[in-house]
This record gives C-alpha cells, sequence and structure tokens, in this order.
C-alpha cells in the first residue's frame, strides 16, 4: 500500500516534471521561431500611386507594390466581352469577371503566377499571351485569360488581385 | 608515487601521455590503421574518401570566400563579381567552390549507387543507409540556399520557385512560405537567412559524415561480392592497401576537377546567373542545377501543383525505406540476375529524368517525365519487393577468399554452403 501511492507519487512527479520542461522549452523556441516571421516595417503595408492617363486601349504597365509586380491592363472592348462571356463551368477557379475589375476597362492584378511565383508574360506586345489571349506563364506552363483567370497549366488559381481604389478618373491607389 | 606510472603502450611519450588521458590515438588505430576491408573491395569504395575530402575542400573555400561576400540583395552580385576580378585568387576560391558542389554530387551520385547495386543498405547497415539519405537531403538544401547567394537571375528565380512549393501545402502552406522566407517575396531577409544557414549546413553533415563513418565501422564495409567477412584471410588492414589506393583516387579526381576549374570553369554554371536578379521579369527559362533536374523533373511532370511537390518530396522520402522495400537477402547485384538489370535501368532512367528536367516541360519531353517518374517509383515500390520473391539468385562464395579461387560461379551449392545461405 505504502509502495503503491509512493509509485504514484513518483509518477506525478515525473509527469509534472516533464510537461513544466517541455512547456518552457516550448516558450524558449517561441521568439527563435517567430523572430522568422516578416519583421514589423515588412509588415507595414506599402501603398503605391500610380497615375493611368498615359496608359493606351490595349496597353499594359507594370509596377512594384511590396516588392511583388502589379500589371495594370486597360482591356479592349474585344477583351473585355470575352471576359464577360465565358461559361463558369469552363473555369478551374470559378470567378465572374466582374468580381475582379471596379472599371470593366480596367484589370488590375499581382503579376504572380499562383503556381510557383514566376511572373507571367504578355505586358510586352511581343509577348506569348498563351491560348486565352491574356498571360502566359513560361516557368510550367500556365495560361491565364483577359480576366487573369487560370484556364489551362498546373497553377491551381486566378492571378490574384490586389486591394485598390480609384483616387480619380486617372489615379489608382494600390495597397 | 606507484600508483602514478603511466602505462607505456607507444614508444613516444606524448602520445602516451594523450593516450592515458583522452584514448584518442587507439581509437584513430583501430577505426582508420588495423580497421580491416575485404580484399576484393573495388575502386566503388573510394567514393566515401573522396566525398569527404570534397566535403572539407567545400568548406575551407567557403570560409575564405565568405571573408569577401556581402549578404545584402543590393550588394551581392557586386561583391560575388569583385570576389572574381579583384580578390587575389577569388577567382579560384570561387570557382573551386562552385565546382566543387557539382563534383560533390557527382561522387555522392556514384556512392549512391555504389551502394544500392552492391546491396550495402541491407541488413546490418539500414541505420547507415539512412544517415547517408539525411547528408544527400542537407546537401541539396545546401547546394540550394548556397546557389541563392549569387543573386543572380537564376538564384533569385530559383530561389522563388522552390520557396513557393511550400505554398502547396494545405492550410499552412503560404504561412509556412512567408515564415521561410521573412517576407511576402523573396528579399533581403531570404538572402541574410539563406546564408546564415548555407555556412551552418555545411558543419551539420560534417557531424552526420562522422555518425555515418562510425556507423559502418560497426560491422564494417561492405563489397562486391556482398557477402559477409568470415576470417582474417578475407580482408586487408585499412593502413597501408586502402590508404594508397585511395590516394590514388584523390590523383585521379584532383587531375579531373582541375580540368574543369581551370579549362571550363562554367561548363556547368548558367548563364543567366551572370544578369543581376529582377524581381519583375522571370527568365524564359528556369532551370535547376544539374544535380536536382530529377526532382524538378518529377515536380513538373505531375500537371497538379499539390499532387507534383507531394510527389517530388516522396522521391526522397521513399529513399529512407528501400532496406525494407527490398525483399532479398542477398546483397550484391552480381548475384541477383533480374534484379540487376532493373537496377541498371533505375540509374539510367534518373539519368534521363535529369536530362528532361532541364529541358522545358512540354510536347515529348513531358511525356518523357511521365514515364520516368511512373518508372521510378514503380522500380522502389513494385520492382524491388517483388524481384526479390520469384528471382533465383546465382550461387555466392563460400567467403571473400573464395572469390578468388573461381566461388561464386554457377557450381552447385555444397553442403557447408547450403548451411550458410
Amino acid at each position: 500500500m505504502a509502495e503503491n501511492s509512493n509509485n504514484k507519487r513518483r509518477d506525478f512527479l515525473q509527469l509534472s516534471t516533464v510537461t513544466i520542461g517541455a512547456v518552457g522549452t516550448a516558450a524558449f523556441i517561441w521568439p527563435f521561431l517567430k523572430s522568422m516571421n516578416p519583421a514589423e516595417d515588412t509588415i507595414a503595408l506599402g501603398t503605391t500611386e500610380v497615375d493611368v492617363s498615359q496608359i493606351e486601349e490595349g496597353q499594359s504597365i507594370t509596377v512594384k507594390w511590396r516588392g511583388k509586380p502589379v500589371f495594370i491592363r486597360k482591356r479592349t472592348k474585344d477583351e473585355i466581352d470575352e471576359a464577360k462571356t465565358v461559361n463558369m463551368s469552363d473555369l478551374k477557379d470559378p470567378e465572374e469577371d466582374i468580381d475582379r475589375v471596379k472599371k470593366d476597362e480596367w484589370l488590375v492584378l499581382v503579376g504572380v503566377c499562383t503556381h510557383l511565383g514566376c511572373v507571367p508574360l504578355g505586358q510586352k506586345l511581343t509577348d506569348s499571351k498563351g491560348e486565352y489571349n491574356g498571360w502566359y506563364c513560361p516557368c510550367h506552363g500556365s495560361h491565364y485569360d483577359t480576366s487573369g483567370r487560370i484556364r489551362k497549366g498546373p497553377a491551381p488559381e486566378n492571378l490574384a488581385v490586389p486591394p485598390y481604389s480609384f483616387l480619380n478618373d486617372t489615379t489608382i491607389k494600390i495597397g | 608515487m606507484s600508483g602514478n606510472s603511466e602505462p607505456r603502450k607507444y614508444k613516444n611519450p606524448v602520445l602516451n601521455w594523450i593516450e592515458f588521458r583522452l584514448p584518442i590515438i587507439s581509437y584513430f588505430e583501430k577505426e582508420y590503421g588495423d580497421y580491416p576491408m575485404p580484399k576484393n573491395c573495388n575502386y566503388f569504395w573510394s567514393f566515401g574518401a573522396l566525398a569527404t575530402i570534397t566535403l572539407v575542400t567545400m568548406i575551407v573555400s567557403g570560409i575564405f570566400l565568405a571573408m569577401n561576400y556581402t549578404p545584402h540583395t543590393e550588394m551581392a552580385f557586386d561583391s560575388v563579381e569583385r570576389i572574381m576580378r579583384d580578390v587575389n585568387y577569388g577567382w579560384l576560391l570561387r570557382y573551386i567552390h562552385s565546382n566543387g558542389a557539382a563534383f560533390f554530387f557527382i561522387i555522392v551520385y556514384i556512392h549512391i549507387v555504389r551502394g544500392m547495386y552492391y546491396g550495402s543498405y541491407k541488413y546490418p547497415r539500414e541505420l547507415n543507409w539512412i544517415l547517408g539519405v539525411f547528408i544527400y537531403l542537407l546537401m541539396m538544401a545546401t547546394s540550394f540556399l548556397g546557389y541563392t547567394l549569387p543573386w543572380g537571375q537564376m538564384s533569385y528565380w530559383g530561389a522563388t520557385v522552390i520557396t513557393n512549393l511550400f505554398s502547396a501545402i494545405p492550410f499552412i502552406g503560404e504561412g509556412l512560405k512567408t515564415w521561410l522566407l521573412g517576407d511576402y517575396t523573396v528579399g533581403n531577409a531570404t538572402l541574410n537567412r539563406f546564408f546564415a544557414l548555407h555556412y551552418v549546413l555545411p558543419f551539420v553533415i560534417f557531424g552526420i559524415v562522422g555518425l555515418h563513418v562510425a556507423a559502418v565501422h560497426v560491422h564494417g564495409s561492405n563489397n562486391p561480392a556482398g557477402i559477409d567477412i568470415r576470417s582474417k584471410n578475407d580482408t586487408v588492414n585499412f593502413f597501408p592497401y586502402m590508404l594508397i589506393k585511395d590516394t590514388i583516387a584523390v590523383c585521379v579526381f584532383g587531375v579531373l576537377i582541375s580540368a574543369v576549374i581551370f579549362f571550363g570553369p562554367n561548363l556547368m554554371a548558367e548563364v543567366d546567373n551572370y544578369i543581376p536578379a529582377d524581381p519583375l521579369v522571370t527568365p524564359a527559362h528556369i532551370v535547376p542545377n544539374w544535380y536536382l533536374a530529377p526532382f524538378y523533373a518529377i515536380l513538373r511532370a505531375v500537371p497538379d501543383k499539390l499532387g507534383g511537390v507531394a510527389l517530388m518530396f516522396g522521391a526522397i522520402a521513399i529513399l529512407f525505406v528501400l532496406p525494407w522495400l527490398d525483399t532479398s537477402k542477398v546483397r550484391s547485384c552480381n548475384f541477383r540476375p533480374m534484379y540487376k538489370w532493373f537496377m541498371m535501368l533505375f540509374f539510367v532512367n534518373f539519368f534521363v529524368l535529369g536530362y528532361v528536367g532541364m529541358l522545358p516541360a512540354e510536347g515529348l519531353y513531358l511525356l518523357i517525365a511521365r514515364v520516368g517518374l511512373v518508372y521510378y517509383f514503380g522500380f522502389f515500390l513494385i520492382i524491388t519487393p517483388f524481384i526479390g520473391w520469384i528471382e533465383k539468385p546465382k550461387t555466392l562464395p563460400a567467403s571473400i577468399s573464395d572469390v578468388y579461387l573461381g566461388g561464386g560461379k554457377d557450381s552447385p551449392l555444397t553442403a557447408s554452403q547450403k548451411e550458410i545461405y
């Protein structure tokens, strides 16, 4: 009887020692792991204002926002029609064109392929625009349409739309 | 007074003094002097020593390069160019280091091929094999981190593509990627930590190499016949026989690597990496280092992001369980008439995967990569266990000495041999 209660005491002491030790170790490791996350100055949201008055219909520009390229494209009538008439069941990541733009002619996208992070081609007039007349990622062959939606290839999602707003008719603020 | 006299094992009193306090002299005598090596070991058994020497060369050349390198996005590329143009013998240090990395992989691949063909991974050397796969994994990580440091276009976009692999993991992927990068894209925080890790990992590798060598010395080295040592007649001492043999291998290796360092230092380099990193322009064709290309081919062969990443990591992970996938008791492929050919085809297949991994993933290349992917996993998961069951191995020699007396040919088993196997 005495031995039994002694064993229980032993078990309790062992368990509580290990638990306290584990908690202490975890608490010690946490700041080290956390230090590897983006620092405060990195997180501080950058905003970029872009003057788009010089962009002609059918032209695109690339601006840098939080270290990433952002595509701003003034779409042609044909491109807008193409984007709007797509059957949702043909899309890998179904999203209406209307949900991806604030004004029909202006398409603003984060120019980073959702597969493995390359910058898709299609910004320059001489670039390949892929089979859907939007963008084409040369790294692993993803095709995006005129709304920046993934149509063919390994990328799982549409090109992201960054948070942006129109300050006036010719100025876009990204971020 | 009388208890103070120290044992006199060696003639040199200094050695005795050390030995009495730290028995390191007798340890080296045992492990590197009298250590018995099977006498039938061929030059494939020199690649472990070659790999160790290359690792030390990489660490030394790396330390001296680090004295002149600046891990900052604005200065990294220029500091590497300065090493090439202005630092005394900087060009030599860098070409030793960059080509040394490639040769390190060549050596380790031959070392792995040796281990697979002669069945060195089997009982009782499974843990040894596992430690080796860990070393291989750490080597791949280290070379990837190091490739980022020159901050050229291939550095930047290679780092982007590889770290994006982690974003394929459901739920935690995106957060994990950001944590690894320390930023939302590959940036200065990334370059800094990659440099820190690239500096420290080789020392971790060195430690595991120590365990790897200690583990193989427990049961002794395997040999081309794949049979156990039975008597002193089966072995020669490491010193001087194997040391001399390894020294010849090192000389030949030195000639080969020098030829590349001095006459073709950029043979295995990508020209795009001499263009400074530009986060807004992706090179038309991102090429991994050739020694990682087979796994890159597997990644691209799968039309699904998560699936590709899973199979790529799976292709490495499956190596860990090879000792348990192989159902045959016979180690050496010399005595396995069927498995031998599948093994050879596996090596060719790996080479082909590497080749298509460096070409665009489309059309015929993509098809070849898919066939190669199927064979890679088929070899481990189906062929290796299955052949072990149905194959009738050739007669093994009774002992290593017997190899030289004509044993191990297709003679019927003697009674004593049957007893052994």
